[in-house]
């Protein structure tokens, strides 16, 4: 098969949504695809996308983040206290300059220091972490409602709104048909789930989230397609190449850092605005390092990002929305499986037909044998994903080349 | 800095430029938690006080050693790691791991006093390397950034440990109120030193570093780890295998991590539970680590500054200043530690070179 | 071809050059001429000074004494845009491109045509793709270079340095990395390129590919220049004399004659790397006890894998013995346990931990030696190194001073002492007295010899022909990987060792 990288793209995600409806229809649950479960991943994974991107824009300059945690967590605590006084978009104002100040302690100290990268990181994620406990006994304590690990209540909301026409919005007080939750409705083949795909990412939607999700083309763009960009990743793949080409590395890794902690900030912000109406501690809950994760899964681009956070975010949604529904997901993998086998056999590619074929049996033999499956091991799916990525696919990987190496003007390598 | 300052400077002798740097770190990182504290409005000198004269009472200082003793290990641990140039950040699942493994093992085994204790610890210890093994060998044979993988373990250890916990380990005598492994019986208990306030495993902890120093800088094998660290390629020339300096490494890393938890489950808790057991001191042990250095003199007294102001920080809440100011004391120090040691290092090769230069331009002078 | 007799000035003009760095003059006195419109080649072994004088061109360093002129003007280049701003461009041995950037972003980097900020990607595919024809080379201009082979990566040096308006181009050992036919379409391009007016400064030591394709030759000799030459005035073997010179020594009459057992036996070893071609082909020999078999050849033929893949350290091919003893797939470990030790290539990188005392440096490799129950016997390994320190006058104040204190020829002796404190039965040599003053020069070759009288093998890998000739009791030429030649020192003339390392000749 000759397919340009576009269609193939569309013909994995059409030929995956198949076999999606197919699992719903098999096994009976409706709620793989229900536009509830949709929506509930779409939430879970925006904080996930933000962590992701910001780990992005860090390794794209040349910096490792292992900060991310930490940044996310000024972004909850600035994001909280910014929303209880001023209202919630002042507060996610907040949480992205929250963020930043963490890029900017990481940036000092690996840009203009040289401190070790990852150590720098360790650090400030402990720093954000009694931090903002600080800053909570300071403001928190005593406000009704509030308390050290906890801020007071916000009183107002960022607005959520559906897509008129196609899921039932508000045109100047028209109230529009819903045509895709008409079709969820139906359920039928390949169509109702399309349509309850859609209709989840369509309807109840927060401005906090659509801005969040317009990061992914952004960066795309800024990173790939305007001057600063170019010299950004430049900074990041050859240092030396790059400043002898006149290119500042120093300002434009501080410009890395500062974005990676806007966009965690971002993140945190969302947790504690958008997900939720106050601040909480621990509310980031590691997803700083779900984000890492989500980066090197998606080959430290934005798309492969999204990607990366869509399939984090929709397994916990499987689970919060229907956690009967997790061990289906067993079926949907031996299915993809033997399409995977067939595809090898026809390709005569011996040893992956044999991996596929093994991973399609247990995938099965699971499926109808565990019908419960622990909470507490679907908890580290990110995680583990992203080992078996590293250990198979590695390859095919393509981190920026000088990314967690420091770099000292006017010395070679 | 001015001429004659550096004069003053090029004169002490390096262990003494690395404690003063130590010391300016330490002053600097207070003096910028001085301003955070002024500026939200809190006293630091009244603070820095309440620090100093609570923790300088008998009982605090037992409080502190105790405080002290998962810090030295962890930072142990870590230390290990980074003489190899590896860097384990999976500290904290490992020693979580093996809190658990080693706390449920122990309620099997009946055994006299003190061999049912080392033979818990052992099971500690085989479990923290366990677990660390697994980064090795990702390392070795596929080639994965032990940073990486070992912050994804720390996550997946977490959720095994729930997993077997809620499915295999708790303790469900008393109808599942308890959280908690069963209770350990006494003969596998390590008991305090001092009634209530400093338990046996500190003594432990200090043996653990001063084999720490042993092994890693006095021993064969520990020139062989260090060099390996410091240049691999000159290692491997040498005859060093680098796989096998790697898995080794990570396993004793992880071994020395299995401890961490120890005095707690043997020593306080009798028991392991993931409400009961203290967690985060995986991140505090690379934090402790980097203050002393590597170094295990540098660890325990890191360890013991860290446990120290740790311990007064109930009595600074009660005079009004947030207690969480301590975290944050330890983490700026950190953060100024590895600033000042990148400028003292940088200051110290540019002496040693001048300084060793202008020995032999005497020297030939003379002769 | 002959256009710049129409230019009375010339593209470059190089007036009495001396570049000097402490203990060393790397360039005296050098003048050139460089036409406009002409490929003119730099030639001279390793160490004679050409890449400094490159340097000294480009404004990575200012020279000492002496004027450069462009287009028949005096410039001073401070730094390589200053270079780059007078038309000059150059294209490193090592190249200097991101892996991951594409072609296009590779070349417009730091020189992005834009519109308020966004690439004008078609402009600037534009202006490349016309470059690329200019060049006489297709290129997808919007691939990654990491997919990119190693003589399409050179091609997008050269791109670079055009996109940026060069008219005089600096290539350093440009063919060092290519196989043959890489070699032709690079000279292919070349000849385009000059054809156009661009003016071509092209350093080698591969004799045939310069007279293949420049228009004038300079010889350069210990910093010097030899003289200036047309490809229709010499002959290869001419030039070869030029190049290595005609006043070597004559070796040292051999006091003991070779007739102990053979101690080091290679055959058929081979090193082969995946998408690359082998570094080393096929090579065999045996050294005998109380021999020193010498290695003559131009740096990167091969010597250093053979080394690596000697002592263990590279996968390799073929069957490697010691006294009768085959440890073809022993580790580092048991082949310097069987009598195996080597005197590194790059001091710095394989040999020395540059951070630590001089005594923990000293003790590296024989650390089991210097054992006690395990543990370090730290006043014998101090002692160990005194005594290396005294036997090979390392000019130190004491053991304990970090490595990186020390001068490179100071490192050197210490490398070295370490090794032949070791008192190994083979003894791997590469450039063992690299960057040491003559005095401690002559004593590591007493020492050398001595350990061969002892019954050592030797097998010395050296650039230094006065050191060949002097030590060895044999010689065999490496050129791409093979040897190619065999012979005794008395038998080596300049002329003849000369064409053996530049290929010019095969005889094996």
């Amino acid at each position: 098969m000759n397919l340009t990288g576009r269609t193939r793209l569309l013909v994995y995600a059409a030929v995956t949504f198949a076999l999606m409806s197919v699992v719903r229809l098999w096994s009976g649950e409706e709620s793989l695809t229900s536009s509830d479960t949709i929506g509930a991943s779409l939430r879970l994974s925006i904080p996930i996308l933000l962590a992701g991107l910001a780990g992005l824009w860090a390794e794209r300059c040349g910096v490792v983040n292992i900060g991310i945690e930490g940044m996310m967590i000024l972004g909850t605590w600035f994001g909280g206290w910014g929303a209880w006084q001023y209202g919630p978009w002042i507060g996610l104002l907040f949480a992205i300059i929250g963020g930043m100040i963490g890029g900017l302690i990481h940036a000092v100290a690996t840009v203009r220091f040289n401190v070790d990268q990852i150590i720098s990181g360790v650090v400030l994620n402990l720093l954000a972490f009694f931090g903002v406990r600080y800053l909570s006994d300071l403001v928190f304590v005593g406000q009704p409602g509030g308390g050290v690990s906890q801020s007071p209540p916000q009183t107002s909301v960022i607005p959520r709104f559906n897509i008129p026409i196609l899921a039932g919005g508000e045109i100047f007080g028209w109230k529009s048909p819903n045509i895709l939750l008409w079709f969820e409705d139906r359920g039928w083949f390949f169509v109702g789930d399309l349509a309850g795909v859609l209709y989840g990412l369509a309807h109840n939607l927060s401005w906090g989230t659509v801005i969040g999700v317009s990061f992914v083309p952004l960066s795309f763009w800024i990173l790939w397609r305007t001057r600063v960009g170019l010299r950004l990743r430049s900074s990041g793949e050859s240092p030396v190449a790059a400043e002898t080409l006149g290119v500042n590395v120093i300002r434009l890794r501080y410009l890395g850092l500062l974005v990676s902690g806007g966009l965690a900030g971002y993140a945190g912000g969302i947790l504690s605005i958008v997900a939720s109406s106050y601040y909480r501690q621990g509310q980031t809950a590691g997803r700083g390092y779900i984000g890492l994760a989500t980066m090197i899964f998606g080959n430290w681009r934005p798309l492969g990002v999204l990607g990366g956070a869509s399939l984090f975010g929709y397994a916990e949604g499987v689970k919060l929305v229907a956690s009967d529904a997790i061990s289906t997901l067993f079926l949907f993998v031996a299915l993809a499986a033997v399409l995977l086998v067939v595809l090898a056999v026809v390709n005569r590619k011996t040893t992956r037909g044999i991996i596929t074929a093994f991973v399609a049996v247990i995938a099965a033999y699971a499926y109808l044998t565990i019908d419960d499956v622990p909470e507490s091991l679907t908890q580290s799916l990110p995680y583990f994903a992203t080992l078996v990525v590293l250990a198979t696919a590695s390859q095919r990987l393509r981190p920026p080349a000088m990314a967690g190496i420091p770099y000292r003007r006017g010395e070679t390598h | 800095m001015t001429a004659k300052k550096r004069h003053l400077l090029d004169a002490l002798p390096r262990s003494a430029v690395i404690l003063l740097s130590s010391f300016v770190a330490v002053v600097l990182a207070l003096l910028i938690c001085g301003v955070i504290l002024l500026v939200t409005g809190k006293d630091p000198i009244a603070a820095y006080r309440t620090i100093l004269e609570t923790g300088a009472t008998g009982t605090k200082l037992l409080e502190m050693l105790k405080r002290s003793t998962p810090l030295i290990l962890s930072a142990c641990a870590v230390a290990i790691g980074f003489k190899m140039n590896l860097f384990n950040i999976g500290v904290e699942g490992q020693y979580l791991f093996a809190a658990l493994i080693a706390a449920e093992s122990a309620t099997h085994i009946s055994a006299p006093p003190v061999l049912h204790v080392l033979a818990t610890l052992l099971i500690a210890c085989a479990a923290g390397a366990f677990w660390a093994s697994i980064a090795a060998f990702l390392k070795i044979i596929r080639g994965i950034n032990e940073v990486i993988s070992t912050i994804m373990l720390n996550f997946i250890s977490l959720s095994v440990m729930q997993w077997l916990f809620d499915n295999y380990m708790r303790d469900d005598s008393d109808g599942g109120l308890r959280v908690t492994t069963t209770e350990i019986a006494p003969s596998g208990r390590i008991p305090d030193i001092a009634e209530g306030r400093l338990n046996g495993m500190w003594l432990i902890a200090l043996f653990v570093v001063f084999c720490y120093w042993l092994l890693v800088f006095r021993s064969k094998f520990g020139f062989r780890l260090r060099s390996s660290g410091l240049n691999s390629t000159a290692a491997q020339t040498a005859g060093i295998a680098a796989n096998r300096m790697i898995v080794v490494s990570m396993l004793l890393s992880g071994a020395v991590a299995g401890l961490v938890a120890m005095q707690s489950v043997l020593g306080e808790e009798y028991a392991y539970g993931p409400q009961a057991t203290p967690t985060q001191f995986g991140f505090a042990g690379i934090a402790v680590a980097l203050l002393g250095r590597n170094h295990p003199v540098g660890i325990v007294i890191a360890a013991m500054l860290f446990g120290f102001t740790d311990s007064t920080s109930a009595v600074l809440q009660l005079s009004g200043i947030p207690n969480s100011i301590v975290k944050v004391i330890q983490a700026v120090v950190v953060i100024t530690v590895v600033i000042v040691n990148e400028a003292t290092s940088r200051y110290m090769n540019h002496r040693t070179a001048e300084q060793t230069a202008a020995a032999l331009r005497t020297e030939t002078a003379i002769a | 071809m002959w256009q710049y007799l129409a230019m009375p000035e010339a593209a470059v003009e190089l007036t009495n050059i001396s570049k000097g760095f402490p203990g060393v003059v790397a360039n005296r006195d050098i003048s050139m001429r460089v036409e406009h419109g002409t490929i003119h080649a730099i030639v001279g072994e390793n160490g004679a000074g050409k890449s400094t004088l490159m340097k000294t061109l480009y404004g990575l360093h200012q020279p000492d004494a002496g004027t450069i002129a462009v287009n028949g003007k005096v410039v001073t280049f401070k730094s390589p845009s200053d270079a780059i701003a007078a038309g000059i461009g150059m294209v490193h041995q090592h190249f200097m491109l991101a892996d991951n950037l594409t072609v296009l972003e590779n070349v417009i980097l730091g020189a992005e045509p834009t519109k308020g900020g966004i690439i004008d990607s078609r402009e600037a595919e534009r202006r490349l793709n016309e470059l690329a024809k200019s060049l006489g080379v297709e290129l997808d201009v919007n691939l990654p270079v990491a997919e990119l082979g190693v003589g399409q990566r050179q091609r997008v040096e050269i791109l670079k340095v055009l996109y940026r308006g060069a008219k005089t181009l600096i290539l350093d050992e440009p063919t060092a990395v290519l196989v043959p036919q890489e070699v032709e379409e690079l000279f292919d391009n070349l000849r385009r390129l000059v054809a156009q007016g661009t003016t071509v400064l092209f350093i080698s030591h591969k004799l045939n590919e310069v007279l293949a394709v420049s228009n004038r030759i300079t010889v350069i000799r210990q910093g010097t220049t030899v003289g200036t030459v047309t490809p229709a005035e010499v002959t290869r073997r001419k030039l070869a004399e030029m190049m290595v010179g005609s006043d070597l020594p004559a070796p040292e009459p051999r006091t003991t004659h070779v007739t102990g057992e053979v101690r080091f036996e290679v055959k058929g070893l081979s090193v082969r790397h995946a998408g690359q071609r082998d570094s080393v082909r096929d090579v065999s020999f045996s050294i005998r006890s109380g021999e020193i078999l010498g290695i003559a050849g131009v740096e990167g033929n091969g010597q250093f894998e053979l080394c690596a893949a000697l002592l263990g350290r590279q996968t390799s091919s073929g069957s490697v013995a010691i006294d009768g003893k085959d440890i073809s797939h022993a580790s580092v470990r048991q082949r310097m346990d069987a009598g195996l030790s080597y005197v590194p290539f790059d001091r710095q990188r394989e040999g020395l931990m540059l951070s630590t005392s001089l005594w923990e440096n000293n003790l590296l490799g024989q650390e089991a030696k210097f054992t006690k129950f395990g543990f370090i016997d730290v006043r014998g390994a101090r002692k160990a190194c005194r005594d290396v320190i005294k036997r090979f006058d390392v000019l130190t104040p004491n053991e304990d001073v970090p490595a990186f204190a020390l001068s490179g020829g100071n490192q050197q002796k210490l490398v070295v002492g370490r090794t032949m404190s070791l008192q190994p039965s083979v003894l791997l040599a590469a450039h063992p007295t690299r960057g040491i003053d003559v005095g401690a020069q002559a004593a590591v070759w007493k020492e050398i010899r001595s350990a061969r009288d002892g019954g050592m093998a030797v097998l010395l890998v050296s650039a230094d022909l006065e050191e060949l000739l002097g030590l060895s009791d044999r010689i065999i030429v490496m050129f791409e990987g093979a040897v190619v030649a065999e012979l005794l020192p008395r038998d080596a003339t300049p002329e003849l060792l000369g064409s053996y390392m530049t290929g010019a000749k095969v005889n094996a």
